[in-house]
């Protein structure tokens, strides 16, 4: 044997051992817990009696069927359901150890520490750099060069910047459908959220584009806590740490991707993402 | 998951594919079996045709491995199975490399049943080595009715089956050494006696692989390499 590479060629014995060792929310930092939480539109619950724990700086992704309670649940987090009159909510989400229902917590600067990205990229009619500086200028920050830097980070964190940097003062409506989902994206990290809502983030775009999103979340999470809605199950599969699968309100198994995805624990989750008719 | 569900996906050409994919797993099976029957019986009997016939037949066994990998590429590459679909597929890709196994092991059964064939016959024309061979056709069927019906306890007790296997060969082994001390003309005959145990107990083995693929497919739990107990206790614990 030669001496140089003998060592090199060594078994190490430790790496040979099964490992089973699982994700486990229970030994997860928590970045929002969700308390018996019930909504109702008028008459009718749209969820039912959900707990949760979402972990910190991990992707969850809620899935399920059409009208199942996920993009409900998921606009409960930054108090989107507020919008809604009709909208009745009982229970808690607890952000910071802060039930963020309370009278006291101020609705925008809520939105501000939990961003979201929709379906379909909705960037302001206005140019690139002004959409990511959007936020910060809200907030008051008007200097140029905070400014500049902080949309150089955006954009960086967001995988765009070596695409459009040569051209930051064009409009961002000329921008291609992937390129504005990531610039929707970069506005909501330029304001340094701690959780990032994802609904349907990719289901608008083609393979491509949607990939780069998949990469650029798996990139995020190190930053954000991520929670992902989507329909698209592989993308589930690809991207995310945690899988709840809800249906008709009800959260029904939630438990690591792998699990989830490999050996469900319920029959229902096995006859969704397998595709069976219950 | 139970036998059942195959059919009950909402893309009929998926139940369909599947369905397909599980009968040519047992067709496969089955024609593996009869190999292990033939091949033994041609070594009995001296019967040349018939082990020419075991070492012919195992191409078709080789070609329907390869046709079963192919479809099961297929359907990942179309389907991109989840949970108990996935464990199916992955389950019938194993499962058909220990058939393809226990094929060569009948061909080599079959081989050495042709040179004990030229060698003067046993009066009792090799009975011990018929009835391990009886043993292992009999560990292969079950685990290939634990597949079809995926029924967890029959395979497990394939896997007690075993047991039987090994004993039987390891007594083949203490009697031939003995013969050969005794009378060192035998040594010849008994090397190829030897062989032919030791692929029997190979048979057992891959069949016993088998068995362990079904527990995957229906509890999603992986029993290789943890002793006959710790499976059990695997297999039959309930999840919440």
């Amino acid at each position: 044997m030669n001496s140089d590479t003998g060592m090199t060629h060594a078994i190490k014995m430790d790496h040979l051992q099964r490992e089973r060792v699982r994700m486990n929310v229970e030994s997860e930092e928590i970045a929002i817990t969700v308390e018996n939480l019930n909504l109702f539109y008028a008459d009718s619950q749209a969820l039912n009696d959900i707990s949760i724990k979402i972990p910190e700086n991990r992707v969850t992704a809620f899935i399920g069927p059409s009208g199942c309670g996920k993009s409900t649940l998921l606009r409960c987090f930054n108090r989107m359901n507020d919008l809604i009159d009709s909208v009745r909510i009982e229970g808690k989400i607890i952000l910071n150890g802060e039930n963020i229902f309370d009278k006291s917590v101020n609705v925008a600067d809520l939105r501000r520490r939990v961003g979201m990205v929709f379906q379909k990229p909705n960037p302001f009619p206005k140019s690139i750099y002004e959409n990511v500086a959007y936020g910060l200028r809200i907030q008051g920050v008007n200097n140029r060069r905070v400014l500049d830097e902080s949309v150089e980070k955006a954009l960086k964190g967001a995988a765009l910047w070596d695409e459009v940097k040569d051209r930051l003062h064009e409009s961002a409506m000329g921008m291609s459908g992937g390129q504005q989902q990531r610039l929707v994206i970069a506005r909501s990290i330029a304001i340094e959220p701690e959780v990032l809502l994802l609904d349907e983030p990719a289901s608008a775009l083609d393979p491509i584009s949607t990939l780069k999103i998949e990469e650029l979340i798996y990139e995020l999470k190190s930053d954000y806590t991520i929670v992902i809605v989507t329909h698209n199950m592989q993308q589930a599969a690809r991207v995310s740490d945690y899988t709840a699968f809800m249906y008709m309100g009800d959260m029904i198994e939630y438990s690591d991707t792998n699990s989830i995805f490999t050996n469900p624990a319920k029959k229902q989750t096995e006859d969704y993402i397998t595709g069976r008719y219950g | 998951m139970d036998k059942s569900d195959i059919g009950h996906h909402i893309s009929q050409q998926y139940n369909a594919e599947l369905e397909e994919l599980r009968n040519r797993v047992l067709a496969m099976g089955g024609l593996v079996e009869k190999q292990i029957f033939d091949a033994v019986k041609a070594l009995a009997e001296s019967d040349r045709d018939l082990a020419d016939q075991v070492i012919k037949i195992d191409y078709q066994v080789n070609a329907m491995e390869v046709n079963i990998d192919e479809e099961c590429t297929q359907i990942l590459a179309r389907r991109q199975p989840a949970a108990s679909d996935l464990r199916l597929i992955v389950a019938v890709i194993k499962t058909i490399t220990d058939l393809e196994r226990i094929g060569d092991q009948a061909e080599k059964v079959a081989r050495m049943g042709l040179r004990l064939a030229e060698e003067e016959r046993p009066k009792d024309n090799y009975l011990e080595l018929q009835n391990m061979g009886k043993l292992a056709q009999d560990m292969l069927n079950h685990a290939l009715d634990a597949f079809a019906r995926m029924d967890v306890e029959a395979a497990i007790k394939v896997a007690h089956q075993d047991l039987n296997v090994d004993n039987q060969y390891e007594s083949i082994m203490r009697q031939r050494i003995t013969h050969m001390m005794e009378d060192p003309r035998s040594i010849a005959r008994s090397l190829d006696v030897m062989w032919a145990a030791r692929a029997l107990e190979r048979i057992g083995d891959h069949s016993r692989n088998i068995s362990e693929y079904v527990i995957y497919l229906v509890k999603g739990k992986d029993v290789r390499h943890i002793g006959l107990e710790q499976m059990k206790k695997e297999a039959l614990e309930t999840r919440d």
